[in-house]
């Protein structure tokens, strides 16, 4: 298979676009899609410091990577679930990407902030592990963001990420979840930091592919509690409709961004408070974490 | 040729040469989900790979996230 651009061999098909990239071109393919994923939904400016949620997998490093490549001024922060060797593991890949990069990285533990490491607090909730889990993240990204003065926290989310949450919200018609999803939620509160999602435009394939070819180190084994998630059925369902139809999670996901997420944004406005014991902004009156870390500290 | 596999981590050997889009078809995985990779090299489904090869099929898709 030759590249489109300059007939070289190529080492990626993007059936989805009908082409074929050599390694150099396709590396400019893809800086070329998060620049313009930063400038339709005006993400961030040049002038902003951005903080970079790693998880030390093959997406969000890719994220970082491509945002120091870009001259943006990109700090790490890695979340310690305390899953076992699955954690210890994918922190040593965030510090050995920072070190190589002279990239500044900041840590958090979800067991300092949370009372207890993601093992217990799965056996203390009746949440799925995962949704658990990305409730801590999402509130502890934005605390961090909030103590050290960034404005904005960027998500290694890609195409599939965001296809497959879409597939599943509609699955069940959530309307609260339709509202909100979308590749920049800006920040509606002044304690609620603005979330970008720089990768939206580019597969779980592409990023994978920037990864290698960039020579990444990232973690390949998957998060253990993962198996069995519904996310991965619908990745499986949209996986299979993509073989077949490629260009369909394309299709769907941009179709929703541009023709039916307003009407779910008009019809679902939100009353934003801050957190009784916390102060971080909820819809109620203590938010979700503290009632989490409640629900841990009551099993014990 | 020796064939790398993941999730879990596994090994398997192949006799003769063929395209990498017979390879993933033998082992019933979808063309997309995985990169192939062949020492310092992502190959595309037309590739062939042969005999001597070490082709590591690494799934691309992550799980969980909420």
């Amino acid at each position: 298979m030759k590249c489109r651009k300059c007939g070289g061999t190529a080492v990626l098909e993007l059936r989805r676009h009908n082409v074929a990239f050599c390694a150099p071109d396709f590396l400019e393919f893809f800086r070329r899609q998060v620049n313009e994923a930063v400038r339709r939904h005006r993400m961030f400016t040049r002038d902003e410091s951005l903080l970079v949620a790693v998880s030390g997998g093959k997406d969000s490093l890719a994220l970082w990577d491509v945002l120091l490549e870009e001259g943006y001024s990109a700090t790490g922060l890695y979340l310690d679930l305390g899953i076992f060797d699955y954690s210890r593991e994918s922190r040593a890949k965030c510090e050995a990407f920072a070190a190589g990069r002279g990239a500044p990285l900041r840590i958090v533990s979800v067991e300092q902030e949370v009372g207890a490491a993601i093992p217990e607090v799965r056996a203390a909730t009746r949440r799925p592990t995962c949704s658990a889990c990305g409730l801590s993240k999402r509130y502890l990204m934005n605390k961090a963001a909030l103590e050290h003065g960034f404005p904005v926290v960027a998500t290694g989310h890609n195409l599939d990420d965001e296809a497959a949450t879409l597939f599943g919200s509609v699955l069940h018609w959530q309307t609260e979840p339709l509202a909100r999803q979308s590749p920049a939620l800006p920040s509606t509160h002044p304690k609620l930091v603005r979330r970008v999602k720089p990768l939206y435009r580019l597969s779980e394939l592409e990023t994978a592919a920037y990864a290698f070819l960039r020579g990444i180190d990232y973690i390949v084994e998957e998060c253990p509690f993962a198996k069995g998630a519904t996310s991965l059925l619908h990745k499986d369902i949209l996986n299979r409709l993509e073989d077949a139809s490629p260009g369909a999670k394309h299709n769907f996901l941009y179709g929703f961004l541009e023709k039916g997420r307003a009407a779910f944004e008009q019809a679902s406005p939100v009353e934003l408070n801050e957190c009784v014991r916390c102060g971080q902004v909820t819809t109620g009156t203590l938010c979700a974490f503290c009632k989490l870390a409640d629900q841990v500290k009551r099993s014990r | 040729m020796k064939v790398i596999l993941r999730h879990p981590k596994r090994e398997m050997e192949l006799a003769g040469r063929r395209r990498v889009k017979e390879l993933l078809n033998e082992l019933d995985i979808l063309p997309g989900t995985v990169l192939v990779i062949r020492g310092s090299e992502l190959l595309t489904i037309d590739a062939v790979v042969g005999e001597e090869d070490v082709i590591e099929l690494r799934p691309v898709i992550s799980g969980g996230g909420a």
